[in-house]
C-alpha cells in the first residue's frame, strides 16, 4: 500500500510545491487542511442538529437552518478541498473536430439516398399508401385524445343562469330584500340556489350596488332596470375575468384589483381606467311583492372577457 | 478485450483496480477514462448554468416528498387541521392537503417552501445563463441545437412553475388560473376550444386540479429531464467553449479536468446551492397559502403579484390600452392578445431564431469555441440589453398599484409612466449600449482587475509610480497550460511492483 500513497503527492507528474500551478494557499497545506477540516465537523455537526431537530420536532426554521448550513458547510469544505488542494492547471485538452472526413460523409450520404431512398423510389405506390395510413391514423388518433379532452363551447359562454323572476341571494343562500342595504352599500349576488355551485361562483356571480332610494336609470333604455336604487352588475371583469372586488363608494366606481380596470357605476358601469374594452352588463332587475329582488332576464349580452365568438 | 482474471495482489490499484477491471471486462468501462480527463473552462460565469441544473435536482427531490402529501383533488372537505382559522370551513381538497402537508407533517412547510424557492432560482438561473450564452455568442455555430434546447428548457420551466403555482387552490393562485383561462380564451378562432379542451369546459370545473396535477409532475418534469440530458450531452460532446486568452485556440479547451478537481468543485457547489435554498426555505416565507385563503371565484385579494417570471405577462397586461377589435360579428381581444400571446410568441420567436438571424446578418457560418467579450460585439451586447431591458419595465409594469400606493402617486400618472418608459427605455438602451461597447473596445485590459500603482518619494523628492504585481488569480491564468496527466504508463517507465509483461490493472500505451 505504501507505494500507492507515495503516488498521491505526484498527482500530476512534475509538481512540486512550490509549482505555480498549484494555488497558493496550497504552499501551506496544513493550514488549508485545518481549515477544511473545520468546515466539515461544522457541517456535520449541523447535519446531526437536523436530525435532532427532525426527532424533536423543533420549529420548521431549525429544520432548515441546519439542514442548509449542514450542505452549505460541507460544500464549502469539499470546494476548498477542490480549489486549494487540488492541482488546479490550467491544463490544456485538445479540441477535435466532430466533423467527419469527406469519405465518411459521402459514404454516409450514399448509403441514405441509394440504400434507402432507392427502395422507395422503386415502390412509389407502395411508400405512398404507408404515407396515407399513417396520416390518416394521426388524424383519426387526434379526435379521441384532443375531442376527450372538453365539452364543445357551444353557447356555454353566452348564458348564466340569470332568469327572468330568478331571486337575487347573497352567498348565504339568503333573498336580498329592498330594505337590505343602505345607500352606497354592496353585496355580491347570485341566482337562488346557485350560490355553492362553481358555475354560480365563477360565472353568475354579481355586484348589486344601492345607489339611491328611488328607481336608477343607468343608460338610455335601462329605466326599468334599477327599481328603487339597486342596479345589479357582473361581478367578472370584461378584462381577463377577475371578480370586480372593490367598490370606491365616493367616485361610485367599480375596480378589478388584477389589473386596475375601473367601471362607473353610474352611467352602466363604462370602463373609465384601465384595460377593460367594455362596460360590465347589467343586470335587469325588478321587485317582487314581498319587496324581494328578483332578476327580469339573463344579461343582454355575454359576461367576462372577449372571445372570437362574442357579437358586438 | 484482455481476459484478465482477478486475483488477489496482481492489481497495483488494490480491490478498486479489481472492480474496475471487472466492469471493463463487462462494460469497457476503461474507455470512459476521457470522460475523467475532459477540461473545463473556467470562468465564474460558466457556474450559471450549474445553478440552474443543482436547483432542478432540488426541485425534483422536495417535488417527491410535496406528491406523497398532496391530494389533486378539488372536491370539498370539511378542514378539521391544526390552522385554526380554517377550522370546520368547506375547502378543497388539494387546500386542505397544502395546508396540511405546511402544518401538520414534520418537514413539510420547509420542503413546499424549499420548493418554491428552488422554482424561482431554477428559472432565475437559466435567464441569467441565458443571458451569458447570448452576451458571449456562445450559441454560435456549432451550437444552435443547444441554444434552442435551454430555450425549450426556459418555456417549460416558466410553464411547470406556473401549474405548480396553481395546485394548491389558494386564492392568488386561483385568481391566476383565471386569467390563463381568459388569456387562452382571447385567442382568435380556436381560443374557445383550447380553453374548454384543456380544462374540460368553462371556468373553473373540476378537471384543472388533477390535469395541472399530472402534467405537473410528470409530463413536463420527463420532458425537462429528457432535455436537460440532451443539454447536457451536447455540452459534453462538443465541450465547453472559452474565452479567449493566453495558450487558448479554437482548437483547445484549457482549464480544470474533470476527474478530481473539476468533480469536487460542482459536488461542493451542488451542496451549497441545496443549502442556500435550504436556508432561503427556513428564513424567507414564500406564497403562505393559508394567508390567502382557499379559492373562491366570487373573492379576490389585492396587491398581488405572480412570481417573478410571470411579471412581464402581467405588467403588459396592464398597461395595455383597451383595443378591442370587433366586427363581422366577431371579437378579437386585442388588449389581452397582443400583451400576453402575440408578444411573448414574438419575444420567444426571436429568441428561437437569434443564431440563425445573427449568422444571415453576419454571414458568418465558421465554427465558434471562443468566446467573444460582449464589447466587441456591439450591435448583439445593444440588442440584448435592449430587450432585457423592455422585460425590466415590463416587470415594474406588474405592480403598478403598489407603485401608486407607495410613492402616493395616481394611478393616473404611474399607468402612463410605464406606458411611456415600455416605448423609450429600450429604444434608449440600444444606442447607450452601443456607444459602451465602443468606448469599452478603446481600453486594454478593460474588464480585468487594475493593479495598483505604487508611488514612492524618493530622497530627492523625485516621485516614482511603479505598478504592484498583478493579482495572483490573475498571474495564474497566464501560466502555460499543461496537458491533462494521463496516468498511462509511459512505455520505459515501469508500473510500481510489477514485472514488465505481467497482467496487471495497467494498461500501455504509445504515446
Amino acid at each position: 500500500m505504501s507505494e500507492h500513497e507515495q503516488r498521491t503527492p505526484v498527482a500530476i507528474s512534475g509538481l512540486s510545491v512550490d509549482d505555480p500551478h498549484l494555488q497558493p494557499a496550497a504552499r501551506r497545506p496544513e493550514l488549508v487542511e485545518r481549515v477544511i477540516t473545520i468546515l466539515f465537523v461544522v457541517g456535520i455537526i449541523l447535519c446531526v442538529g437536523f436530525g435532532v431537530a427532525y426527532v424533536q420536532n423543533w420549529a420548521p426554521w431549525t429544520l432548515g437552518a441546519t439542514m442548509g448550513g449542514g450542505l452549505s458547510f460541507l460544500g464549502i469544505g469539499l470546494i476548498a478541498w477542490g480549489k486549494y488542494l487540488m492541482p488546479r492547471g490550467p491544463f490544456v485538452e485538445e479540441r477535435h473536430s466532430l466533423a467527419s472526413s469527406e469519405e465518411e460523409r459521402t459514404a454516409f450520404a450514399a448509403a441514405v439516398v441509394e440504400r434507402g431512398g432507392a427502395v422507395v423510389k422503386r415502390r412509389k405506390v407502395l411508400g405512398g399508401l404507408l404515407g396515407t395510413g399513417l396520416g390518416v391514423f394521426g388524424v383519426v388518433a387526434a379526435f379521441p385524445l384532443v375531442r376527450s379532452l372538453g365539452p364543445m363551447p357551444k353557447g356555454t359562454l353566452f348564458h348564466t343562469d340569470w332568469a327572468k323572476g330568478t331571486y337575487l341571494v347573497d352567498i348565504t343562500g339568503r333573498r336580498v330584500n329592498v330594505s337590505d342595504l343602505a345607500i352606497g352599500s354592496i353585496v355580491t349576488v347570485f341566482p337562488e340556489g346557485m350560490q355553492d355551485t362553481d358555475n354560480g361562483q365563477a360565472v353568475d356571480q354579481t355586484v348589486l350596488i344601492r345607489l339611491s332610494n328611488s328607481d336608477f336609470t343607468t343608460m338610455k333604455g335601462r329605466e326599468t332596470w334599477g327599481p328603487q336604487g339597486y342596479v345589479a352588475y357582473s361581478k367578472l371583469c370584461t378584462h381577463l375575468g377577475c371578480p370586480v372586488g372593490l367598490y370606491e363608494q365616493e367616485l361610485e366606481l367599480l375596480v378589478c384589483p388584477c389589473h386596475q380596470s375601473m367601471f362607473n357605476v353610474l352611467n352602466g358601469a363604462m370602463p373609465t381606467f384601465g384595460p377593460a374594452p367594455r362596460p360590465l352588463p347589467q343586470l335587469p332587475l325588478m321587485v317582487d311583492a314581498m319587496g324581494y329582488l328578483q332578476s327580469q332576464s339573463d344579461f343582454k349580452e355575454p359576461v367576462g372577457p372577449g372571445f372570437w365568438e362574442r357579437r358586438s | 478485450m484482455s481476459k484478465t482474471k482477478a486475483t488477489k495482489s496482481t492489481n497495483p490499484y488494490g480491490k478498486v483496480g479489481d472492480i474496475l477491471n471487472e466492469l471493463d471486462d463487462r462494460l469497457g468501462v476503461a474507455k470512459g477514462r476521457s470522460l475523467l480527463d475532459k477540461v473545463f473552462p473556467d470562468h465564474w460565469s460558466f457556474m450559471l448554468g450549474e445553478i440552474a441544473l443543482y436547483s432542478f435536482i432540488v426541485l425534483l427531490l422536495t417535488g417527491i416528498f410535496l406528491t406523497l402529501y398532496y391530494i389533486p383533488s378539488s372536491s370539498l372537505v370539511t378542514y378539521h387541521g391544526s390552522y385554526l382559522p380554517l377550522v370546520g370551513q368547506k375547502i378543497s381538497e388539494a387546500y386542505a392537503s397544502s395546508v396540511n402537508l405546511s402544518f401538520a407533517v414534520r418537514g413539510g412547510l420547509l420542503m413546499r417552501q424549499m420548493h418554491h424557492w428552488a422554482c424561482d432560482i431554477f428559472v432565475g438561473a437559466i435567464i441569467v445563463h441565458m443571458a451569458r450564452v447570448f452576451f458571449t455568442g456562445a450559441f454560435r455555430k456549432p451550437r444552435e441545437l443547444n441554444w434552442t434546447i435551454g430555450t425549450t428548457l426556459l418555456v417549460l420551466a416558466i410553464a411547470e412553475g406556473f401549474l405548480g403555482y396553481s395546485l394548491p387552490d389558494d386564492l392568488v393562485s386561483g385568481t391566476g388560473i383565471r386569467i390563463a383561462y381568459s388569456i387562452i380564451l382571447s385567442i382568435p378562432v380556436v381560443g374557445t376550444y383550447v380553453a374548454f379542451f384543456l380544462f374540460g369546459g368553462n371556468f373553473p370545473g373540476t378537471t384543472i386540479i388533477p390535469r395541472f396535477f399530472i402534467i405537473h409532475v410528470l409530463i413536463i418534469p420527463l420532458i425537462l429531464l429528457g432535455l436537460v440530458g440532451a443539454h447536457l450531452y451536447l455540452l459534453v460532446r462538443q465541450k465547453h467553449t472559452q474565452f479567449p486568452g493566453k495558450g487558448r485556440t479554437e482548437n483547445n479547451v484549457v482549464g480544470t479536468p474533470m476527474y478530481p478537481v473539476f468533480m469536487a468543485k460542482t459536488t461542493g457547489f451542488l451542496l451549497v446551492v441545496g443549502g442556500a435554498i435550504a436556508l432561503l426555505g427556513a428564513f424567507a416565507q414564500i406564497n403562505p397559502i393559508w394567508q390567502f385563503g382557499f379559492y373562491d371565484a366570487a373573492r379576490i385579494s389585492y396587491a398581488v403579484q405572480p412570481d417573478f417570471y410571470m411579471g412581464f405577462l402581467d405588467g403588459a397586461l396592464r398597461i395595455m390600452p383597451a383595443w378591442e377589435f370587433s366586427g363581422f360579428g366577431h371579437t378579437i381581444p386585442l388588449e389581452v392578445t397582443l400583451p400576453s400571446v402575440v408578444f411573448p410568441g414574438i419575444v420567444f420567436t426571436l429568441v428561437y431564431m437569434w443564431p440563425g438571424i445573427e449568422r444571415k446578418y453576419t454571414k458568418d457560418n465558421e465554427l465558434h469555441n471562443l468566446l467573444d467579450r460582449p464589447s466587441l460585439r456591439p450591435k448583439r451586447t445593444a440588442a440584448g440589453a435592449s430587450v432585457f431591458a423592455l422585460m425590466a419595465i415590463l416587470f415594474i409594469g406588474s405592480s403598478t398599484d403598489v407603485i401608486a400606493n407607495f410613492f402616493h402617486m395616481s394611478l393616473n400618472t404611474v399607468l402612463w409612466l410605464m406606458r411611456i418608459l415600455t416605448i423609450v427605455v429600450p429604444l434608449i438602451t440600444y444606442p447607450v449600449t452601443y456607444r459602451i461597447c465602443k468606448e469599452m473596445q478603446g481600453f486594454a485590459g478593460a474588464g480585468k482587475r487594475k493593479t495598483t500603482n505604487v508611488v514612492v518619494r524618493t530622497a530627492d523628492g523625485e516621485y516614482v509610480a511603479t505598478p504592484a504585481p498583478v493579482y495572483v488569480d490573475d498571474a495564474h491564468h497566464e501560466l502555460d497550460a499543461l496537458p491533462v496527466p494521463t496516468f498511462v504508463v509511459e512505455s520505459d517507465e515501469v508500473a510500481p511492483s510489477v514485472a514488465e509483461g505481467a497482467p496487471t490493472g495497467v494498461r500501455r500505451a504509445e504515446r
